[in-house]
């Protein structure tokens, strides 16, 4: 009995003793973003110490969700929200895109470091489960100096529902029919073939332990692994790398056509520079929102399109055109809170 | 017994309480029932029960059927139970038939710690220690000498029904090897003497009178090591390549129940998937109920029934 | 002649049958043992080297940047476990003592076997369950919720180990304090429960070290935090789901904090155990 009393009062001491003056928000969604969004809050922490912001890169389907269900004060998605979701939402939602991303196409083949060259068509036929193996005539036609192994081809997919494989899915159902019919385009689909990973962090995992496997990550989760990454035959007909140039690129080039709500897909676009598999990664808020988090969030948002833009580089994200962060500031800035 | 008029005030709140604590128990376990039943009522009325018998999962179309997943788990449950049983049924007759007190005891302890190892630890050792030994070593020796079996065919590539199977057998062992030493510890010794006194070696002395009589004993084990290994989540997550689909190959990638809530319940946005996901829960429930529920019989009868013969 | 020439060929295949079959079984338990020394080697080898002073006192480090501990998780967890403990404790110790004491015929049957049932309830379906009863409803992941799906757990766990103690208390202790005239719950209370108090208190703590490894009920209940938090209504981490998002990360440094985790982890869990088998072998 004593032991029980002593722990209540433990429990009441500890929680009672929350300082009031520090904020806690919590966010979760997409873990594309999430090397840059680890740093960004964690340099806003240092700044202003009084704000904590907790993310968790749970994928983009399970932000949304979350989002909806109003358990989290803000979501992330690289994902646009569907107008079905935003109905679920029951209140106007704003996209704010945070940064700039290349899902890039990354394999595991023992002896084989260099990048290798894609075409839309091969990347479709080896995760719609048709090319099976590495020396397939297609692989190689393309990369005709490099020694492909005889070796069973794994592809590694999301598990969770995801942004990314949004993305993917996106940009193959543009640029293969097969692939639009038999499977389609979301944030989880049923995949012809291979195995699953969660999150973008365990698809690099796999990919990392297994031999012969390919998958798609943002690029970052690619580079610090060190694995290799292919380059893709863009609208244009070139074989472009995901460089930031070439995202940056893909961006400038539908600047033009950018809806009010930004709710926009930059696969598959124009430009012989232009990467194919390019996204932007949005915050989703209540544009009008009563809860005590949503003034700090609308600071933090703001904070990111100017010093947060910084960041990006050196995480191999492109920062977003000046021109589309002077506009986003600006919505930003009519988010109505308390 | 003390009847309840024979209570004074304080007795009597003190009953209640108690009564009450003890009784919540099972409303826990209705209301736990009612609200999967209820969330997952969408589904159940679109497409009745056949939702369990649906091989399909789109997230796209949104159609949804169980049976990849009620595969993946009765998969790596059976072929967790084929490997430990065995194992299990070995170390339970050495502590009780063969062994020394010193053995007894610290072969004891040690099956307790391996119960003791949480899932997540498993899972991690299942992931970095015992997918890529798979990966290297068993399954391209497997696909060598056995792959015209239907069980060994495919690329090794470690994750896997095999992969799930193997760390689920080692965590069901503990469970079926207590209870089977439990039940070989009520079988009267006479019955042992008796053989040995007739001439019968240990081992015939074992498969006569220790087996041979517990065996409806050792299918209650058995039971209750298939209802831990259909509701363990982490490690099998992390090993079974979570991929919902239903191969004959023990070296393709599965999903089971549990590991599908793990990855996609804090995700599903729509109503039906929701539901469906829930519906996967529900399903998980009733049948560890009805499993638990079949093993604990079986395992009191066979208690009950050495007790009255001793 | 011939006749006993059979026999003794007989007797030799029985013996070496039965010399082959104990040696089987002396070979299963080997192999029943090997995991845990498999695990144990593992854990420590890779946990080890990156086990430092920072573990135990950093936040997580943003990815790709070195240092950084679990410091959050650790103490996330001794707070779950701590309110859980408020839930499951009385709860179970209540559910034990209304069976030993006061249940009768199917009472006591029905009582038991729903307790072994939900023992039984997969520890995902109850973290499903407190997402719809709690987390949705109360518009939040939170420490409260964690906690509950632990407790949850935890009842039938320590309502067993009690009932199992309570059982052996011989009824004339009862008696004898029923027939001084003390009230009924002051007997149970304080005669039967203060006199079994420790070995209650063993069972209880084997519980605390059961679900302190429990990952799948809180991924979505408790969530996880990167601060601390010690807010009863804000995410929490744990050290079990810490070592999850670290696990199936693909980062070198991650995976190695996944490894120490581990490892301070089952530590914990050992050193309970142990602990409470040597004083329970004392008494």
């Amino acid at each position: 009995m004593k032991y029980f009393i002593s722990l209540c009062a433990l429990v009441l001491f500890l929680s009672s003793n929350v300082t009031a003056a520090i904020q806690s928000i919590n966010g979760a969604g997409a873990t594309f973003p999430y090397p840059l969004y680890s740093k960004w809050f964690s340099e806003y922490n240092k700044q202003f110490p009084d704000v904590r912001i907790n993310y968790q890169s749970i994928g983009s389907g399970a932000g949304i969700k979350q989002f909806v269900s109003k358990t989290v004060d803000f979501g992330a998605s690289d994902a646009p929200m569907k107008d079905d979701e935003l109905a679920q939402a029951g209140a106007p939602v704003l996209h704010v895109p945070t940064t700039l991303g290349a899902v890039v196409v990354s394999y595991n083949l023992p002896g084989v470091t260099t990048e290798l060259k894609f075409t839309p068509e091969v990347v479709a036929g080896i995760f719609l489960g048709q090319i099976s193996k590495w020396n397939d005539a297609k692989i190689k036609q393309l990369n005709p100096q490099i020694n492909l192994p005889d070796l069973y081809i794994t592809p590694v997919y999301r598990s969770d529902g995801s942004g990314t494989t949004a993305v993917f899915t996106d940009y193959l159902s543009k640029v293969s029919v097969e692939w639009k019919k038999s499977v389609g385009e979301g944030k989880a689909v049923k995949w012809p073939a291979g195995l699953g990973g969660k999150g973008n962090e365990g698809v690099t995992g796999m990919i990392k332990q297994t031999p012969g496997s390919v998958g798609y990550v943002e690029q970052v989760y690619a580079l610090t692994n060190k694995l290799p990454i292919g380059s893709i035959k863009n609208a244009a007909g070139q074989f472009v790398f995901p460089s930031l140039e070439a995202v940056t690129a893909a961006a400038d080039s539908s600047l033009k056509n950018m809806p009010a709500d930004f709710r926009v897909s930059i696969t598959n676009a124009a430009g012989a520079k232009s990467y194919p598999i390019s996204a932007f990664t949005y915050i989703l808020v209540y544009k009008k929102s009563e809860t005590p988090a949503a003034k700090n969030v609308k600071e933090f948002l703001k904070w990111s399109m100017g010093k947060g833009q910084d960041y990006a580089k050196s995480l191999s994200y492109a920062p977003l055109p000046k021109s589309l962060a002077q506009k986003i500031l600006k919505s930003v800035n009519e988010i109505q809170t308390k | 017994m003390i009847r309840r008029g024979d209570l004074n005030f304080s007795d009597k709140i003190f009953y209640w309480v108690l009564k009450s604590l003890a009784f919540g128990i099972i409303g826990l376990l209705v209301v736990l029932f009612i609200l999967l039943l209820k969330m997952s009522w969408p589904i159940f009325s679109k497409i009745g029960l056949s939702f369990y018998f649906l091989n399909e999962w789109n997230p796209v179309t949104e159609e949804f059927g169980a049976m990849a997943f009620i595969y993946g788990t009765i998969a790596t449950a059976l072929l967790a139970l084929v490997l430990s049983l065995p194992i299990s049924l070995g170390s339970a007759l050495l502590v009780t038939e063969l062994a020394n007190l010193h053995v007894r005891r610290v072969l004891g302890f040690l099956i307790e710690m391996l119960a003791a190892i949480p899932s997540i630890v498993y899972g991690l050792w299942g992931l970095f220690v015992v997918v890529p030994f798979l990966r290297t070593d068993v399954q391209p020796f497997l696909g060598d000498y056995l792959g015209f079996l239907p069980l060994f065919k495919g690329p090794p590539i470690g994750v896997g029904l095999m992969a799930g199977g193997i760390v689920l057998a080692i965590m069901i062992t503990p469970t079926i090897a207590t209870i089977c030493r439990e039940i070989f510890l009520t079988i009267p010794k006479v019955y042992k003497e008796g053989a040995l006194a007739l001439g019968a070696t240990r081992w015939e002395m074992i498969q006569l009178s220790v087996i041979r009589s517990s065996l409806s004993g050792i299918l209650g084990a058995s039971i209750l090591g298939l209802a831990r290994a259909l509701g363990e989540t982490m490690a099998v997550t992390m090993v079974i390549g979570n991929r919902a689909q239903i191969s004959s190959s023990l070296f393709s990638p599965a999903q089971t129940m549990a590991s599908l809530l793990a990855n996609e319940y804090a995700e599903a946005s729509s109503e039906i998937h929701m539901a469906s996901l829930t519906a996967i829960g529900f399903g998980l429930l009733l049948v560890s109920l009805i499993v638990n529920s079949l093993a604990r019989i079986i395992i009191w009868r066979v208690g009950r029934i050495y007790r009255r013969s001793k | 002649m011939n006749l006993d020439n059979v026999m003794s060929v007989h007797d030799f295949k029985r013996k070496v049958k039965n010399y082959f079959m104990i040696g089987l079984i002396c070979l299963s338990a080997l192999v029943a043992i090997f995991p845990l020394i498999s695990v144990f080697v593992f854990v420590l080898q890779k946990g080890l080297p990156s086990l430092s002073w920072d573990f135990f006192t950093q936040l997580p480090a943003p990815v790709g940047e070195t240092g950084g501990g679990m410091a959050q998780s650790i103490l996330g967890s001794f707070y779950l476990i701590a309110v859980a403990s408020l839930i499951g404790v009385p709860w179970g110790i209540a559910s034990a003592i209304y069976i030993t004491e006061y249940g009768y015929g199917k009472t006591v049957f029905l009582l038991r076997f729903s307790n072994d049932l939900l023992m039984g309830v997969p520890s995902i379906v109850m973290g499903l369950f407190v997402y719809s009863f709690v987390v949705a409803p109360m518009k939040g992941f939170s420490w409260l919720a964690g906690s509950l799906a632990l407790g949850l757990i935890m009842i039938p766990i320590v309502s067993r180990s009690t009932e199992e103690i309570l059982k052996t208390v011989p009824s004339h202790i009862r008696e004898a304090g029923l027939a001084l005239g003390i009230p009924r719950y002051k007997v149970i209370l304080h005669i039967i429960l203060k006199g079994s108090w420790g070995a209650i208190l063993t069972g209880i703590i084997l519980s605390v070290a059961r679900i302190s490894g429990e990952t799948a009920p809180l991924l979505f209940t408790a969530f996880n935090n990167q601060y601390w938090s010690h807010s009863l209504t804000q995410p929490v981490s744990s050290l079990p789901v810490q070592i999850y998002t670290y696990a199936i990360s693909p980062f070198e440094e991650w995976q190695a904090q996944a490894w120490s985790g581990a490892l301070v982890l089952i530590l914990f869990i050992f050193v309970i155990n142990i602990a409470v088998r040597l004083l329970f072998h004392k008494k």
